[in-house]
């Protein structure tokens, strides 16, 4: 669990963070949340597409070429 | 989670085995809290210096400009006595640093958090 967190700090900091400010403003709280959930969602579109391009090995050529 | 720091927890521990064989899995777990905590906090400082760095210090020079003067003290730009005992005489853009690590700390709790809940969603769908 940690790990994984820290691992997402560190790159939605580089995307959410400008100049650090005196507070965290709502914005890039807001970003961080939405960071949080696209990461995941790209690791489970990852891990999906993975499977299916492994189940049909034919296939596997032409969803390079995508 | 890779143990590295086994060995120095290892021989505060091992004298307290070594006849009946009598350990205590409760103190194992704490060390191994303890342990997990130390990295945790290790990993979480290497990377915000990182991070801190990156972002408070442009090119690293011998000469301060303007833009990364030593501040002793305060934030926001309400200058006063300084809020920790001693002033630290480094050359770094103290400020800019303080306000980065709250900042990434603040982000920190944020991430986790909304992991959390993502988390806690996930697993009441299934």
């Amino acid at each position: 669990f940690q790990q994984l967190v820290h691992q997402m700090t560190e790159l939605c900091w580089e995307k959410c963070m400008d100049k650090p400010g005196p507070k965290l403003d709502s914005r890039a709280e807001t970003c961080f949340v939405n960071c949080v959930e696209r990461f995941i969602d790209t690791s489970q579109f990852i891990l999906n597409r993975l499977e299916q391009t492994q189940k049909s090995k034919s296939a596997f050529s032409e969803s390079l070429s995508d | 989670v890779s143990l590295s720091m086994e060995s120095s927890f290892g021989s505060d521990f091992g004298s307290g085995g070594g006849g009946g064989g009598k350990l205590d899995p409760g103190l194992i777990m704490e060390q191994v809290k303890v342990q997990i905590a130390v990295a945790n906090a290790q990993e979480l400082l290497q990377r915000m210096t990182d991070k801190c760095f990156r972002k408070c210090i442009g090119k690293p020079g011998g000469a301060l400009d303007n833009s990364e003067q030593v501040r002793t003290g305060g934030r926001s730009g309400h200058p006063g006595p300084s809020s920790s005992g001693r002033p630290l005489r480094l050359c770094v853009p103290q400020k800019c640093i303080a306000m980065c690590m709250d900042r990434y700390m603040d982000s920190w709790n944020t991430v986790s958090r909304a992991y959390n809940s993502r988390l806690q969603r996930e697993r009441a769908n299934m």
